[in-house]
């Protein structure tokens, strides 16, 4: 399948360098590429906090940056996306988070070396109190001043969007909910809406509520660091970049009609086809696997055993796998790679941690199932809309 | 002495002067606490903080931003509710009119990137009191009333959407709640809602489920119209106001900004 979309996403015949980037980073758009590509870059900026931080690096890789997005705004399907005026929004945040990060990893970088050398802070300035008056209340007036420039001057050069009046009968295609929104919406081409929608969510505002309960490390408290809070600042930057910031891009700039993927320099075609055909655990364990083995006869179960639903042991499989993901597993973690989290935080909290971890980590298990096998659902009880 | 420090030292004299400020210019340590202490939007702050909880590259101001933020919205949300109805005969019409009739208006420029900035804004306070560490104890509560001022942040986002009653509104509004309709148990299409029987009669349907709460209907019409309209103006911004409140405050019960033990 990957390569199908690898063959498709080129799209029409192209010459010279800058065709052929654009080539590459359209076929390169589909999520089972872009995901994971994002995943590593990731991973690769958090390993390497300390280097890619540097004034020097840090203001190279902003100015690629920059340079990509201006050269790619030459290109005019590109330049139709971000110009959307609800899009440039999504503009300015990818730009203020790459620069807070660098501003927060740069300063963890320092103090995580001054820790080894066992020097004090940048933030230990022992007890060199000010005075709010001037100090702070200045601070607060220039921020409030240029704020208020910053908006006015956003206000003038973008008109607020606004398209023909609401006509309850003309669905647009797509449709997109606000951009803010849409990491959760791109989770429906994995999930049905009662998790991607009510779940994930619910989950996602617990998890920060509990968040300071879990986290039982006394260090890294009032200052930055990365060093002293590793596990818990890798979970939160997947979560955030990951499954938040990248599934947002990639729910704006790359999802055109019928929810297809467009690569960036791609026009939106409402006439490509979307076929995809996606199969559940059980096809795969009553259908799939005894055809290829012969072990048991093909088909899937549609008699009740006495008291016990078809639809129960037609799911068996799915429901086996995901009790072991969400049951079994925590097991296993706590008394292996999870250990010392599991002697430090005690078993309630423990329960409540791997509730919001198991959640967080489906939604990657389950598009790397999808992207690998095409599985739709684990469990699908189409009898009580249950299907995971 | 000058004419116009005459007029300065007459004006600094009179009753009036200081009936409203009680202090002299700010200009020792005295004056400059008093600047603070006795004035009611001042005295948020305490009389002295450390140097480098408030340095730029530690806070990025970003909580203070946010509530700037706040502050511009309601200023020019309540400008625009002089001019809008949260009728669907006329919704789209006033912003129609507010484009088109008033020369260099700006009003629902500034009101909708403000709102984008404001998600932006408190996302990246939200990252910067994560990356400092500071929700850690004795600030989880306030990390706590933090989190659901965003998930409001994003809710008076979300319902001043719908309010231009263009194509765009009602199918964001659409596609968002929707998923209502699949909630666990209190939507018609969720898991679970078929269980909520009395007898033969479903308590879950579209007439009566987390969706239908939310729009007053079983679509986008004009009662979701409505029902945003107040979600918006009055109800979310009162429980926002009454949570910066709790908020603004512990920040100064549990020690001020945070900073290395």
């Amino acid at each position: 399948m990957m390569f199908d979309m690898l063959a498709s996403g080129g799209g029409g015949p192209s010459s010279g360098l800058s065709a052929m980037i654009k080539d590459v980073l359209n076929a390169s758009s589909v999520p089972e590429i872009f995901v994971p590509i994002m995943t590593v870059l990731t991973i690769v900026f958090l390993v390497t906090y300390r280097s890619w931080t540097k004034p020097k690096v840090a203001a190279g890789l902003g100015l690629l940056f920059v340079a990509f997005y201006l050269w790619s705004a030459t290109d005019p399907n590109f330049l139709k996306i971000i110009v959307k005026p609800d899009n440039v929004p999504i503009t300015i945040m990818l730009v203020a988070t790459a620069l807070v990060t660098w501003v927060a990893f740069r300063q963890a970088a320092i103090n995580d070396a001054r820790l080894e050398r066992g020097e004090p802070l940048i933030e230990s300035g022992a007890d060199d109190k000010v005075l709010v008056w001037p100090d702070l209340v200045y601070t607060e007036l220039i921020c409030l001043v240029l704020c208020s420039v910053a908006l006015v001057v956003w206000a003038i050069l973008l008109k607020a969007p606004l398209e023909p009046p609401a006509n309850p009968t003309n669905i647009p295609n797509p449709s997109k909910a606000p951009w803010y929104f849409l990491g959760l919406q791109e989770l429906l081409v994995y999930f049905d809406p009662w998790i991607a929608g009510v779940l994930l969510p619910t989950f996602i505002v617990i998890g920060l509520l509990a968040l300071p309960y879990l986290d039982k490390n006394p260090l890294g408290n009032g200052y930055y660091t990365f060093k002293q809070r590793k596990f818990v600042i890798w979970m939160y930057m997947f979560g955030w970049v990951v499954l938040w910031i990248v599934l947002i891009v990639l729910g704006t700039f790359l999802r055109g009609p019928n929810w297809n993927i467009f690569g960036p320099y791609e026009a939106w075609d409402p006439h490509r086809p979307a076929a995809l055909l996606n199969i559940n655990v059980s096809d795969v364990f009553w259908v799939v696997l005894p055809e290829k083995t012969g072990l048991w006869k093909p088909g899937l179960p549609t008699d009740d055993i006495g008291p016990i639903p078809a639809y129960l042991i037609r799911e068996a499989p799915g429901l086996a796998l995901l009790g072991g993901y969400f049951f079994v597993l925590p097991v296993v973690l706590a008394s292996t790679i999870f250990r010392k989290i599991y002697r430090d935080i005690g078993f309630i909290r423990y329960v409540i941690f791997w509730t919001i971890m198991s959640w967080m980590f489906i939604v990657p298990v389950k598009m790397v199932l999808r992207w690998l096998f095409n599985l739709k659902y684990f469990v699908s009880i189409t009898e009580w809309f249950l299907n995971i | 002495m000058s004419v116009f420090g005459n007029i300065g030292k007459y004006i600094t004299e009179s009753q009036v002067w200081g009936s409203v400020f009680r202090h002299g210019i700010p200009r020792d340590r005295r004056t400059r606490a008093m600047a603070v202490l006795s004035n009611v939007f001042l005295h948020l702050h305490p009389v002295a903080v450390r140097k480098s909880g408030i340095r730029l590259s530690f806070t990025w101001c970003m909580g203070g931003l946010t509530f700037f933020l706040f502050l511009a919205e309601t200023i020019t949300g309540v400008l625009l509710m002089f001019y809008y109805r949260p009728v669907v005969e006329y919704a789209y019409g006033d912003i129609i009119s507010l484009r088109s009739h008033v020369t260099l208006g700006l009003l629902r420029e500034i009101h909708r990137w403000g709102a984008h900035a404001m998600v932006i804004a408190i996302w990246l306070h939200m990252l910067r009191v994560f990356l400092t560490g500071s929700y850690k104890p004795p600030r989880e509560f306030n990390w706590g009333v933090g989190v659901i001022l965003l998930v409001l942040t994003l809710l008076l986002s979300f319902t001043g959407y719908l309010l231009p009653w263009d194509q765009l509104a009602i199918w964001a509004i659409t596609v968002g709640s929707n998923m209502a309709r699949a909630t666990p148990f209190l939507g018609h299409e969720g898991p679970g809602a078929q269980l909520l029987m009395i007898g033969d009669v479903p308590l879950m349907h579209a007439g009566s489920d987390a969706r239908f709460l939310l729009l007053a209907g079983t679509s986008v019409g004009p009662n979701a119209l409505l029902r945003f309209y107040v979600l918006h103006c009055i109800f979310i911004p009162l429980v926002v106001l009454v949570l910066i409140a709790v908020h603004f405050w512990r920040i100064r019960k549990d020690g001020g900004i945070s900073g290395p033990l």
